[in-house]
């Protein structure tokens, strides 16, 4: 969608990332996705009287890891805030939450727009709070059902300055949290689970108008189609209520996927006094010089940092760089491949090639790939010392993949796919054939250089492909003297 | 002056706290509320430039526990005093959002 | 020996050397409280059963030799403290038929040492309140005058030990719920360093305030009930690691050389001048025992109670919002919709006290009042804090009244909650700056118990329960039993 000619539209997002821990953020319930309602919310998560909470460090590190990803401040000393309001998924009347001293302030990272053009958006702070449980709608006709399993786990909420110009870059933005959150171990990043949601805090304004328009904030996005689609159905809106002389109310808004529009909420976030204040049966959380130092040592290495030596170290292309560290595990097998066959740019082609067309044909994850990089590496090591041809190669990882092979040297060897690379066996081969097409080989030696394929194929033809075609072309060179 | 409560703020609270306040109840509410305002109203003579907000007489610092499951749920005992409980939700009037 | 003023102490004695029972002993409770009750009106529930049975297998322990301090000691619990499986109604209709799946860890500790439980005692109802009225379950008589209040909020607490209807109990202090009913019952009542005891399975009221401690008929046994209560507990964040000393074995120290601050601010406001007396007379005791009285400031103690009746209605407004009637506790009848569900029972389920200061504590924290109110009154609570350290590189204690007057009539002060409020003027301070306190009885006006109150340094409930016992060496006021009921 293209923003109206006169208009500029400034959107910011809060993201709600569920932190994959195995137990809730104050209590010691799991955190367990789809299990029977209520059959993992504990007497805290009930908030139940004379319960307290505690602090799960997990969570605590899991912010901590997000922090340093996005080179935000993350505060020696948070705090935790009481929440005021009603709602039947909200079991003690607050949501523990941070709010005046949040675990991270301010970082930023950087998106790729559709022209290629890169832009940093700007994160203002990321907290920690827990969720709160699910009402379920459809059960009985008049009654509202409370699901409070969910209650308790640990979210971390990421909030980004409006930074962001329209729906698409939006859009790469929230991928990027996405991306960066899963990449970290922050965040499992299951969308259709609801692990990570948006809230998009969205206003127009006139190109030449200093101040930020009247914001509608729309609630609860759990995809990225669905952001997108809000977005564009907001800004539409906005734009054609101001353009008619019309004002708008800062709201609370749902997004309609069916409709494809929004409509503001008639409940929970309409009465806003909050009354936050600090949480009186948690203390301050101060986190040492240690405490990071170790998060640190255990971070991997980030994509972007990881992309940069793949080209400079290894040598390879920007894009595939790019592609190789673009996903963790991708990026390991692809490391772990080129260590052990020393040939970086080969186990690039290979990973990016058949290795990922496969995986995608059969819908599968990097991890479970069946050709281990220990047999990719003795295969490439094959091809790289020239006992195999590129094509039988490719045979071979087939039978790898299928479980045919034990390993490719056995297998070569068992199905006799030797590149056959005994100048006497290849020599007469290549005497006959000059004698049988003499014209070629009198224009090849003219300098119609395309006819050496021509020799090259029919000496592959001849040897089932297990001739090594460098050493048909040293051959035919010398024997025209070319 | 003391900061009192008038008729609209004390409905302001009854919202926010979820707690009604009969029409007949009102004037008694308030002067109820105001009388603990006045009593309050010595904070305003105490000098507190420059003091920092004290939240928990404990100054200490929280400590973190270690990320494991160890509550193990017993749905039937924890719903036992639900008023409306069936098929493991707690049920509430319909909700619309 | 007289059952009727016995210690824990002494029942040990007794228990140990086989002249009487732990079941024995027990009926001889449930005996007096068939007799009282009606009157007192102390406890909510009474556990008979599991009392049995917990005696049952004290009397197996002590056969066994194995007995501790607690063994077979038969205990009252306030009734916010949770036992699986039993009613814990916090004194309000909300709770009334509240059956709690988990147990206070204090309960748990005092059933692990052998105490065995009578009941459940009566309260203000979420132990806001000063007079024991604004329980569901009706008020509380005092038992050295059945007119007057027994102070509160752990006011069932108090007049079960002075009615000799269990031998000691567990109170909790929020601003003086301990203290004051102690001083106005004739016990003696600790208060101890906020966080020395857990607050798990303690339905709260102000969660920064909090504590809970024994109420007992001698300093003693409040060390050893504390010993018993006290110790970090993973389960409360606010719990303090520090081991727990064995406060029973500091007691016979001499107090010769300890520096007793005294407040002059205390005798000036609103304290009873033959309480004045009383109290002055106390510290000559103590003064007389070797003890250097030293006078020290508490400059903000003033405003304590200005700061107190913000922030804790503030946090109560918070800790009471679970309270909707969707998960346990009181529902409305038919409720039409969501708001109605939640109006009805919050408004039908808490009594008025509970309302006021919810409405307060939710002022206090809304937008545009937060920072004159919430804010200020944290700002104040530091200066207070701050009093005490102060005072405390002077001295060892502070010694005080408890209580500005003996107990007063039913009824008396339900009309003006300030007046009621104006109670805990002596002992809100403390509470505040989160230091441990007590109060022991030191002498009858006009036939009525009040207390000293002695307020010590972050953990030094030993100087305390030293000082205390020193006390009660040279004094009798705290062996008098209240009359017995006609």
């Amino acid at each position: 969608m293209n923003i109206p000619t006169g208009w500029q539209v400034d959107i910011g997002l809060e993201i709600h990332a569920q932190l994959s821990t195995e137990a809730k953020i104050f209590s010691g319930a799991s955190t367990t996705f789809g299990n029977a309602p209520n059959s993992q919310a504990c007497a805290i998560d009930l908030g139940m009287p004379g319960v307290l909470p505690k602090v799960n460090a997990a969570a605590y590190e899991k912010a901590v890891r997000f922090g340093l990803g996005v080179s935000g401040t993350i505060n020696r000393e948070s705090r935790f805030d009481r929440k005021n309001y009603f709602y039947p998924d909200l079991p003690k009347g607050y949501q523990i939450t941070q709010m005046d001293l949040p675990i991270v302030v301010g970082g930023h990272v950087t998106i790729s727009n559709e022209d290629g053009t890169q832009k940093v958006i700007h994160i203002t702070r990321a907290h920690l709070e827990e969720d709160a449980g699910k009402s379920i709608h459809d059960f009985k006709p008049t009654q509202t059902g409370v699901d409070l399993n969910r209650a308790g786990t640990p979210l971390l909420e990421i909030v980004s300055e409006p930074d962001l110009k329209n729906a698409s870059e939006a859009v790469a933005y929230a991928k990027a949290i996405h991306h960066l959150l899963t990449y970290l171990d922050v965040c499992d990043g299951n969308m259709a689970e609801g692990s990570l949601r948006f809230d998009a805090n969205i206003s127009v304004r006139r190109v030449d108008a200093e101040a930020l328009g009247v914001r509608s904030e729309i609630k609860n996005l759990n995809s990225f189609r669905f952001l997108e689609q809000a977005i564009h159905y907001e800004i539409e809106r906005q734009i054609d209520t101001l353009s008619a002389g019309g004002v708008l109310a800062q709201d609370t808004r749902l997004f309609d996927p069916e409709k494809l529009e929004t409509r503001a909420m008639r409940s929970k976030e309409t009465a806003t006094d909050y009354r936050y204040f600090p949480e009186p049966d948690l203390l301050p959380v101060k986190i040492d010089e240690s405490f990071i130092d170790r998060i640190k040592a255990s971070m991997p290495e980030l994509s972007g940092t990881r992309a940069s030596r793949f080209e400079t170290s290894l040598g390879l292309p920007t894009a595939d760089a790019q592609l190789l560290a673009g996903d963790r595990s991708l990026g390991d097998y692809f490391e772990q491949l080129a260590t052990l066959s020393g040939q970086p740019r080969l186990a690039a082609n290979w990973v990016k090639g058949d290795i990922l067309s496969r995986l995608r044909e059969q819908d599968l994850n990097i991890s479970e790939c069946p050709v281990s990089p220990e047999a990719m590496a003795e295969l490439l090591g094959l091809t790289v010392e020239n006992v195999v041809s590129g094509k039988t190669a490719k045979a071979v990882f087939a039978a790898l993949w299928e479980g045919d092979a034990i390993s490719a040297s056995t297998y070569v060897k068992e199905h006799g796919l030797e590149q056959v690379s005994d100048t006497s066996a290849i020599e007469p081969l290549v005497t006959e054939l000059l004698r049988e097409h003499p014209k070629q080989a009198d224009d090849l030696k003219a300098g119609k250089s395309k006819l050496m394929g021509f020799f090259v194929g029919k000496v592959m033809q001849a040897t089932s492909g297990t001739a090594n075609p460098q050493q048909v072309n040293e051959i035919l060179r010398a024997k025209l003297g070319l | 002056m003391p900061t009192q409560i008038d008729e609209k703020t004390l409905s302001q609270m009854s919202t926010l706290a979820a707690l009604p306040v009969e029409p007949s109840q009102e004037q008694q509410t308030l002067a109820a509320l105001n009388e603990v305002l006045d009593l309050v109203a010595m904070l305003e003579s105490v000098d507190v430039d420059g003091v920092l907000p004290l939240a928990h007489p404990l100054e200490r610092y929280q400590q973190l526990s270690a990320d494991a499951v160890t509550e193990h749920v017993d749905r039937e005992a924890l719903s036992r005093n639900a008023p409306d409980f069936e098929a493991g939700l707690y049920f509430v009037p319909k909700v619309i959002e | 020996m007289n059952l009727r003023s016995a210690t824990i102490a002494e029942l040990r004695a007794h228990l140990d050397q086989r002249k009487l029972s732990a079941v024995e002993l027990t009926d001889y409770y449930f005996e007096r409280i068939d007799r009282h009750e009606p009157t007192i009106n102390a406890y909510v529930t009474q556990l008979r059963e599991t009392a049995r049975s917990a005696a049952v297998k004290a009397d197996k322990i002590i056969a066994a030799g194995q007995a501790t301090a607690l063994t077979g000691i038969p205990i009252a619990e306030k009734d916010l403290f949770c036992i699986e499986g039993t009613k814990t109604t916090s004194g309000s209709k909300m709770l009334a038929d509240f059956e709690a799946p988990y147990t206070a860890t204090v309960s748990e500790k005092l059933a692990n040492a052998g105490a065995v439980t009578l009941g459940k005692t009566n309260m203000d109802e979420f132990a806001m309140g000063s007079s024991n009225e604004s329980s569901y379950f009706g008020p509380v008589k005092n038992p050295w005058d059945t007119s007057r209040v027994p102070g509160g909020s752990s006011g069932g607490s108090a007049a079960a030990v002075a009615a000799g209807l269990c031998v000691a109990s567990t109170g909790t202090d929020t601003g003086g719920s301990i203290r004051q009913p102690a001083a106005l019952c004739g016990l003696t009542g600790l208060k101890p360093t906020y966080g020395r005891v857990s607050r798990w399975g303690m339905i709260a009221f102000a969660s920064s305030l909090d504590q809970a401690g024994p109420m007992t008929r001698s300093a003693k046994d409040a060390a050893i009930m504390l010993e018993h209560m006290a110790g970090f507990d993973p389960r409360d964040s606010t719990c303090l690691t520090e081991a727990v000393p064995r406060y029973s074995q500091h007691l016979d120290q001499p107090i010769k050389g300890l520096r007793i601050g005294v407040c002059e601010a205390f005798f000036e406001t609103a304290l009873d001048a033959t309480v004045a007396t009383q109290i002055r007379e106390a510290l000559s005791i103590l003064e007389s025992l070797g003890a250097t009285l030293i006078d020290v400031s508490l400059p903000h103690m003033t405003a304590s109670l200005g700061a107190y009746y913000v922030i804790a209605p503030a946090e109560c407004s918070a800790n009471l919002a679970r309270f909707d009637g969707i998960r346990y506790g009181y529902r409305c009848e038919d409720p039409q919709n969501l708001q109605d569900l939640y109006t009805r029972s919050r408004g039908e389920g808490f009594g008025q006290e509970v309302k006021k200061r919810i409405l307060v504590g939710t002022f206090a924290l809304s937008a545009g009042y937060y920072d004159a109110f919430y804010g200020r009154a944290q700002k104040v609570r530091r200066l207070i804090k701050q009093d005490f350290v102060e005072a405390f590189s002077q001295v060892d204690v502070i010694a005080g009244p408890t209580t500005p007057t003996p107990a007063f009539g039913l009824g008396e002060k339900a009309k003006n909650s300030v007046d009621m409020y104006l109670q805990d003027v002596f002992t809100i301070a403390a509470s505040l700056a989160g230091v441990p306190a007590m109060s022991i009885p030191a002498g009858l006006v006009s036939g009525l118990p009040i207390g000293l109150q002695l307020i010590g340094n972050y953990l030094d409930e030993a100087t305390l329960l030293n000082v205390a016992h020193q006390f009660q060496q040279t004094t009798d006021w705290h062996t008098l039993t209240a009359p017995e009921a006609p």
